[in-house]
């Protein structure tokens, strides 16, 4: 027999992960991003349950300020894999004028990314949430474990995690705590990509490029959604072809220059590139190590 | 310096290659200073695995720091409190690849403390690098390194000599360093070493080979790490498939859910359930993308039976006339990984592929110096101490030794207060019967004989009427009685066998004189109440008498039923 590519052992290890979490815990739920990460999560879903549905919700935490082809996607995406989809915003916050430019980055993110995550997983009563981080994505991500336990109150203690081994995980939580379960922990950003072309998985057109109007400041290109982007000293408004590396808020996702409009292409320049995909995320620079703090606070 | 590496110049040429790509996943351990971090560090960097935001990010970093003008290890240090202390504390896990592999790094601290977190790093490994440092030659640590790598059952196992630099590249060193190193590894069953000199700081013999040490002619380190063989599975290996769940999309529809721990299977292969032990065959092999005419180890995939069998999560399906282990008594290595040491009268929960099940250790047999590796008595087991015991589980497991199995022989002990994962453990075999050590020293009190007999010791002399000895003797035996005969008597058997608890009929016919006689009690059948002669009325009689002296004991739950 053959043996298998690196992208068989990695979906036979993703596959086996879901399973487990779906016999193990009493309510999972899938974090559904709308990205790319996602689209490769909820396929692997469907390989893990086949012929059976997949057997959890989709809980979208929706800051309100995503992009409107995102948007687009989710709803004809899951309606037409017949998923339970559940959107949870935090109003609260919106009505208090929650924006990055109002609040700031860390404070926006804090309120309609975080509290928001914590709230919804409280309202469904989740014990674990499944999500599609990958542990080459940023350094503290690196020891994140696949079965991540999360305290009473949403938090991550990265100097008291459980030891795991083999691919024995351990499930077991008393109730209020919860589970982040990973099972595209070993996957890369290449990988991702790799599997999107080999299985012609959806994902949203913004990956792909396009000419679109962008605020341009030297290198960065920022869309033009919201009402309160506006154009700031130094600015132009442009129409250059350009794509999105990773899907966000629209007011903090900066788009790269970039001709690829075929998924190959846009391996193709990722081989070339030499720019972590993170890099055009405004919020994982506030201070250094930020992104193992709002992991501590519960982000995802 | 050159890269031998092959960056392919189309998305096709990519694409090609990644059909064959391989997944090799391999641990580095090493002490504090041993740098290990710049290792990795720079095996990322001369493969262009870095980005360059990340690298200006540990540029950044860097200043103020003393590793030359980029500090690699801070590429991979990822913790704030890491960065803090110039420490690795945790197991972190690193990816690079090239156009012939994929590579996943365990990547684990070196400290004595963090053993657990080395034998975490090693469990999904095929392929370990030890670092030597040099100017220190063969320390008790790089054989705490090499022992584990062994125990966790690697078999591919490189001694990375590394700051070669620092001793003028030395071929003397080197060699110090292979025969001391080479004597130790010996003693490890099919532990397949290979030995290299290399300088991580200045990349020497990392990716490509060094020009400082032209009596080198070994394999870079990036030219082994591509050609070893990226896995041990045995073609030939059982087929082991625990069940992980049951698909069942609708009452017609039973799928067995698992991920094959070892081995490959066909439609229409014979097959054995367990614990249930029936028998069947493979109706197909389902998958997303289509039903599979073989599938082989690692592979999730959902099995159809020809015959209609009651099997759940926790069951694995083997192939029919292949031998497993089962036992409920198993002998395993345990290394303990939690701040509570090992507790003998506590139950832990233990994870053994896709069961949960509780289980005492009932005994440490010894613990393993991992420094000289010799068996100690003990009677703790503590934080990164690693022990040889003996486990006990209400249910059988189905299992494979460690050695044989690194899926079946692997199981983890849960605490069921806390939730954390305490030990790991390598099933080394079935326990031999302990007999002795299971035995309490208590002695057996008449109480607990007549608890478990359901009466008391009696003796019943009946003379020389043996018809009637006969009679009761049936009709005792009929109710389930412990009952025994005898047509000899010597009364200083009496005392042993009332303490035993046994219902002991005689006719002896040297001996006339009937009565019964109990523990507390004894009523003659003399001439004012002799027997009748009528045997039936003789063993009613008998009966009574018995029932009087309290030798019955009630059924406890017919006594409960009966609100007694």
């Amino acid at each position: 027999m053959p043996t298998l590519n690196h992208l068989r052992l990695l979906e036979a290890e993703s596959i086996h992960i879901l399973r487990e979490v779906a016999s193990e815990c009493q309510r999972p739920v899938l974090l559904y991003s709308i990205g790319k990460d996602s689209s490769v999560l909820v396929r692997l879903c469907q390989k893990a349950f086949y012929p059976g549905p997949i057997p959890f919700p989709l809980l979208h935490i929706d800051t309100s300020y995503k992009f409107r082809e995102m948007i687009k996607f989710r709803d004809q995406f899951t309606a037409s894999i017949g998923v339970k989809l559940i959107v949870h915003t935090n109003r609260a916050a919106l009505d208090d004028g929650a924006t990055p430019y109002a609040w700031g980055t860390q404070r926006c993110c804090g309120a309609l990314k975080t509290q928001a995550l914590l709230d919804g997983l409280r309202a469904g009563a989740y014990d674990a949430a499944i999500g599609g981080a990958r542990r080459d994505e940023e350094r503290s991500r690196a020891k994140e474990r696949v079965f991540s336990f999360r305290d009473s109150r949403g938090q991550w203690n990265p100097r008291n995690q459980r030891p795991e081994l083999w691919s024995l995980y351990n499930s077991r939580i008393e109730p209020g705590e919860h589970l982040r379960v990973f099972p595209l922990s070993n996957w890369t950003e290449l990988d991702v990509w790799q599997y999107i072309h080999a299985e012609k998985i959806p994902i949203v057109p913004l990956y792909f490029a396009k000419v679109r109007q962008m605020l341009v400041t030297g290198d960065s290109l920022i869309p033009v959604e919201q009402p309160f982007v506006t154009m700031g000293p130094g600015q132009e408004l442009k129409w250059v072809k350009c794509r999105m590396r990773s899907l966000g808020c629209s007011p903090c996702t900066g788009a790269i220059y970039s001709d690829a409009d075929t998924v190959p292409k846009i391996i193709e320049e990722l081989f070339g590139m030499r720019r972590s995909e993170r890099q055009n995320r405004i919020i994982d620079h506030d201070t250094d190590g930020s992104m193992e703090l709002k992991k501590q606070e519960g982000y995802f | 310096m050159a890269s031998p590496l092959l960056i392919p110049d189309s998305a096709e040429q990519l694409l090609i290659a990644e059909d064959r790509k391989e997944l090799l996943r391999f641990t580095t351990a090493g002490s504090v200073d041993d740098g290990k971090s710049t290792l990795i560090g720079r095996l990322l960097y001369d493969s262009k695995n870095v980005y360059l935001d990340q690298l200006e990010s540990v540029t950044k970093a860097s200043e103020g720091r003393n590793a030359g003008p980029i500090d690699f290890s801070l590429l991979t240090d990822g913790l704030r409190a890491e960065r803090e202390q110039g420490i690795t504390i945790d197991v972190a896990y690193r990816y690079f690849s090239t156009p012939k592999r994929k590579f996943i790094i365990a990547d684990t601290p070196g400290h004595e403390q963090f053993t657990r977190n080395m034998v975490t790093g090693a469990s999904t490994a095929e392929l370990a690098i030890v670092l030597v440092d040099a100017r220190k030659g063969l320390l008790p640590q790089s054989r705490r390194h090499a022992f584990i790598s062994a125990l966790l059952g690697i078999k591919r196992i490189v001694i990375a000599v590394n700051k070669m630099d620092l001793v003028g590249y030395s071929e003397e060193v080197f060699r110090q360093v292979e025969l001391d190193f080479g004597k130790f590894l010996a003693q490890f069953e099919d532990l397949q070493p290979y030995f290299l000199p290399i300088s991580a700081l200045l990349g020497d013999n990392v990716v490509a080979r060094s020009e400082q040490m032209p009596w080198f002619t070994g394999r870079s380190l990036f030219e082994h790490l591509e050609s070893v063989p990226a896995t041990d599975r045995a073609a030939g290996a059982p087929f082991r498939f625990p069940v992980q769940r049951v698909i069942r999309p609708d009452l017609d529809y039973r799928g067995y859910a698992g991920q094959i721990a070892s081995g490959s299977l066909r439609p229409g292969d014979r097959v054995v359930v367990l614990p249930s032990g029936r028998a069947s065959r493979i109706k197909s092999i389902v998958t997303f993308d289509g039903e599979k005419a073989e599938a082989q180890s690692p592979e999730s995939v959902t099995l159809l039976l020809e015959d209609e069998i009651d099997i759940a999560r926790g069951d694995l399906i083997a192939r029919a006339g292949e031998t497993i282990e089962v036992a409920r008594s198993i002998e395993a290595t345990l290394v303990w990984m939690s701040e509570e040491p090992l507790d003998l009268r506590k139950r832990y929960r233990l994870k053994h592929n896709t069961r949960l099940e509780w289980a005492e250790v009932k005994k440490l047999h010894h613990r393993i110096n991992i420094n000289t590796l010799e068996h100690e008595p003990a009677h703790r087991l503590e934080m990164n101490e690693i022990g040889f015991i003996h486990l006990e589980v209400p249910r059988a497991l189905y299992f494979d030794p460690y050695k044989r199995n690194r899926t079946t022989g692997a199981f983890v002990l849960i605490d069921p207060f806390s939730n954390s994962t305490v030990a790991a453990g390598m099933i080394a075999g079935v326990a031999k019967p302990a007999f002795e050590e299971r035995a309490s020293l208590r002695p057996v009190r008449i109480e607990e004989r007549a608890a478990r007999l359901k009466h008391r010791g009696a003796i019943v002399q009946l003379g020389s009427r043996e018809g009637l000895a006969d009679r009761l003797e049936r009709s005792l035996f009929d109710r389930g009685f412990t009952v025994v005969r005898f047509r000899q008597w010597a009364p200083e058997w009496k005392q042993a066998l009332l303490d035993a608890g046994l219902l002991v009929v005689v006719n002896d016919s040297a001996l006339p004189a009937c009565a019964i006689e109990t523990a507390g009690s004894r009523v003659d059948f003399d001439e004012s109440a002799a027997l009748p002669a009528n045997e039936v009325a003789a063993a009613q009689l008998i009966g009574d008498a018995l029932e009087k002296a309290g030798v019955f004991v009630a059924d406890p739950e017919l006594a409960e039923s009966e609100g007694i």
